[in-house]
Formats: C-alpha cells, sequence, structure tokens
C-alpha cells in the first residue's frame, strides 16, 4: 500500500493561529478564531517523531506567529535531535537576544523575517501594528547570530510599485535569500481581492526591475520572484500534487495536504489527537481524495499536461469555481476561467478601494464565519 | 550572471555556505544537501565531493582525496564544475584567506 505514494518530505507545523499582526493577505483560514484548543507540547513531539519516521527532513514552524508558543525551543530541540532542517517563519514580534540565543542553542537552521513593505507607513497600515522599526532590528540582530538572512515579502497592488525600494532594503539589509511572494488568493486574502490584486503592468513592471537587480547582484543575493498564477494561462503544480510531499498540521490539530485544505467541503480531515501520521498519510480518505488522476474531470483528465500540472489547486477550484474536483481556474481551458479574467479586470479599471480591508482579527474573524 | 566573481583556484579553501548542511537520508537512500525553504538529492560523486567540503581543505587537496579513494578516474575538470555550479547556487562560499 503505501510503496504505491511517495513520503512526504516537508512538513508544516502551523504551531498557533494567535499573532500579533493583523495582515489583509493572512493565509490562515478566515474562521481561525473557531479553531480548536491548540495541541499541547507533548502532542507536536509526537508529531515531529512520526513525520520524521515517514521521510519528512524540511520543517517548517509557522503560525500565526510561532514566537507565541512558549514551547518553541522545546520543539526546536527535539526537531534538530531528529534530523529536521527546522525553520521559523516569524514576524519577528517576540524575538530577542535571549530567544534567538536559546534557538540557535536549541540547533534551529535558520530564520524568515517577513517584512510588508519598504516603507514604514505601508508595513505597519498592513500589518496594522508598528513594526516597521522592530523588524530592522530584528533583521540585524538574525545577522549577528550568524544565520542566513531569509526576507520575505508579500506582493500586491499597494506595494509592487515600491520594488525597487524593496530590493535596495534587502541590499542594505545584506540578505542572502529574497523571497518576493505574490500573494495568493486564500483565506484572508481572498476575502480582500478586490484591494489586494495588481494589474498586469505591475507585474510586468516587477518582474522587469527584479531581473535589472539580479543581473547586478549576481550570487550575492537569490532572488525569487514568480508571476503570480492568475496572471499565467495554465495552473502551478500545487503543492507538487496533493498528498504526494507536503504535510501541513493545523494548531488544532488537522492533518491537511495544504495549509488551505481545510475550506474544502465535504472532506474530513484526520486529527493528529485521534491518528498516528503514517496511518493519515497513507490511508486516509482526505488524503487520498485527489491523489493520482483518477479524481478529474475534463478538461483536465485527457491533458497531456496534468502530469505536470496536476490539474492545479483544488482550494482555488473551489473558491473560485465551486468545485474542488475541477479544473483550477486559472487555466484557460477551465469553464470558469471567466472569472479569474474579470477579477484582473476589475482591479485595472476599479480606481479607489471598492472595500475596506478586512484586517486579520478574531472580530473579523467571528464576523466573517457567522455569515 | 557572477562576471564579478573571480573563477574558483587550487588554493581556494571551499566551505558550506551558512544555513547549508549535508545529510543522508534513510527515507530516499540518498545524500541530500538542506538549506533555507529547499533541498536538493545529490548524485554520489556530487556527495563525495561535498563531503570533503568542510572549511579547512583546499581544492587541490579535495581532488587529492578524492583521486585516493576512486583511482583511475581524472576528477578535476568535475570537481571544479560541481564546486562552480555550488558557488552560483549559493550553497558554497570560499574562506576569505
Amino acid at each position: 500500500m503505501e510503496s504505491k505514494f511517495d513520503n512526504p518530505l516537508w512538513l508544516l507545523a502551523e504551531l498557533t493561529y494567535r499573532c500579533p499582526l493583523h495582515c489583509v493577505f493572512c493565509s490562515n483560514p478566515i474562521d481561525y478564531a473557531r479553531s480548536g484548543p491548540e495541541l499541547a507540547t507533548e502532542d507536536w513531539l509526537r508529531v515531529l517523531r512520526e513525520g520524521r519516521e515517514l521521510g519528512a527532513v524540511q520543517l517548517g514552524f509557522s503560525g500565526g506567529e510561532p514566537l507565541v508558543r512558549e514551547d518553541l525551543e522545546v520543539l526546536v530541540r527535539e526537531a534538530h535531535a531528529l534530523g529536521y532542517y527546522a525553520n521559523l517563519i516569524t514576524s519577528g514580534v517576540g524575538l530577542d537576544e535571549r530567544r534567538i540565543a536559546a534557538l540557535r542553542d536549541a540547533g534551529l537552521d535558520h530564520i524568515q523575517l517577513s517584512f510588508q513593505d519598504s516603507t514604514r507607513e505601508l508595513n505597519d497600515f498592513l500589518s496594522h501594528t508598528r513594526t516597521f522599526d522592530l523588524k530592522h532590528r530584528i533583521a540585524r540582530l538574525i545577522k549577528r547570530h550568524g544565520y542566513p538572512m531569509v526576507l520575505n515579502v508579500v506582493l500586491h497592488r499597494y506595494n509592487l510599485d515600491h520594488i525597487e525600494t524593496i530590493l535596495e532594503m534587502a541590499e542594505r539589509l545584506e540578505v542572502e535569500y529574497l523571497e518576493l511572494a505574490n500573494t495568493q488568493y486564500y483565506g484572508w486574502a481572498f476575502q480582500n481581492r478586490r484591494l489586494l490584486l495588481p494589474t498586469r503592468q505591475q507585474i510586468e513592471r516587477a518582474e522587469a526591475a527584479v531581473n535589472r537587480f539580479r543581473a547586478r547582484i549576481g550570487t550575492r543575493m537569490r532572488v525569487y520572484f514568480v508571476v503570480p498564477d492568475y496572471f499565467e494561462q495554465r495552473p502551478k503544480p500545487c503543492m507538487n500534487g496533493w498528498g504526494k510531499v507536503f504535510l501541513a498540521i493545523t494548531a488544532d490539530g488537522l492533518a491537511l495536504p495544504c495549509h488551505s485544505a481545510r475550506i474544502i467541503p465535504g472532506l474530513e480531515f484526520p486529527n493528529v489527537r485521534d491518528l498516528g501520521l503514517k496511518s493519515i498519510w497513507y490511508e486516509s480518505a482526505a488524503f487520498n481524495a485527489f491523489r493520482g488522476f483518477g479524481w478529474m474531470k475534463e478538461p483536465c483528465r485527457s491533458c497531456p499536461e496534468r502530469f505536470k500540472d496536476f490539474g492545479g489547486c483544488r482550494c482555488q477550484a473551489f473558491l473560485v469555481g465551486g468545485d474542488a474536483a475541477e479544473a483550477d481556474p486559472v487555466c484557460d481551458l477551465s469553464p470558469h476561467h471567466g472569472r479569474i479574467a474579470a477579477a484582473i479586470e476589475g482591479a485595472a479599471h476599479g480606481s479607489a478601494a471598492p472595500q475596506a480591508p478586512y484586517f486579520r482579527d478574531d472580530q473579523n474573524s467571528r464576523l466573517l464565519s457567522s455569515r | 550572471m557572477a562576471a564579478a566573481r573571480e573563477p574558483l583556484r587550487p588554493d581556494d579553501v571551499p566551505m558550506l555556505a551558512a544555513g547549508v548542511r549535508l545529510q543522508w537520508e534513510p527515507a530516499q537512500q540518498s545524500d541530500v544537501l538542506l538549506y533555507p525553504e529547499g533541498m536538493v538529492k545529490l548524485s554520489q560523486s556530487a556527495a563525495e565531493i561535498l563531503k570533503r567540503v568542510d572549511g579547512v581543505t583546499a581544492v587541490d587537496a579535495i581532488i587529492a582525496s578524492l583521486q585516493q579513494a576512486f583511482p583511475g578516474a581524472d576528477l578535476r575538470a568535475d570537481v571544479f564544475e560541481f564546486l562552480g555550479i555550488g558557488r552560483e547556487r549559493g550553497w558554497i562560499g570560499i574562506k576569505v584567506r
């Protein structure tokens, strides 16, 4: 049975949904405020051991803000002992000299720090916090402790035109890895899509600026910039296929084949409190729902590109088209592709903000999930 | 792309860049190179080279060590090529003299 499928390589531990930031493009579920109690330290330690036995090696500690968990150092120490490459994905809030030294001592391999923009005004507006100066201090702290500097900036309509100053900021901070992550429209970002979606011209300008920067900076900095799937004609090979290499565990213990999969109706995702990871990965109905190619409908079923893109993203098929088993609507062969085109068109011609942003906070979460 | 970079010299001492780790993975029956947000499965020859990249041994000595372990093969060009790729991808740095 198990030899039929690949083992997971990436384990994402979303330790908590608590977060001091309130970013409008957060990928956490809209209804996070109604999720169950967080896993205990012992649960996470068991998840780490079982994940490693399955073959996972890249481990992300994420959230929410993972530094909120006071047992983070304990989890990092166990992860390191098990042979994981341990990544901390953080806003930087909660990191200080004492904590970074403790994490380093526990064996943390790298820290990915997020910035929302190269300007204080927009950084603080988008995250609904005053964190811009703090993030600069944290960036220097990360450097001082011998970590490679990995900076993540989520891009969208409001900061794509600042790309040059974002690149300059990265150079000033002596960043080694710069991830310019174009917004993916899930969770809070989908809720705020009309606000965040850029124009095609913005994407093209930014891509050209990135390419000029790459030519100048050479190998000193690796810059990742991928044109967002809304602006492509074919879907991304989401997660490299459902249940293929990626396994996410949510703060309340659900095991997911991607971090937003819990929005898909009709699937019952197993909880690590009830079931071991091995059984979850190989045997659960949810992890087998979209494995392979048998579940596909037309146009995917007979498409020669299905082996390359696996039909794209199941969550996007559901969010935009209403059926998770259909083709990803960013594909121009999808009958729902017009909805993507209309959204982009709307962004190009919608001048002023058509709605107030939904900041990610408990009140909005309860409000939006009660509808 | 890295036009400004000087080519690798025989007496350069290569080292794994910060945050890069070489490790045997039983599940994959292979050596892998781990780095921020990524990993690559290594061929046996790439792994043999990287095992000798320790921040102390110079390129020449790495080649000599490989020749001893795998006699008969001329590995010099392969080592220079692979270390060059490693530098391009940010896996390998050169120790400052």
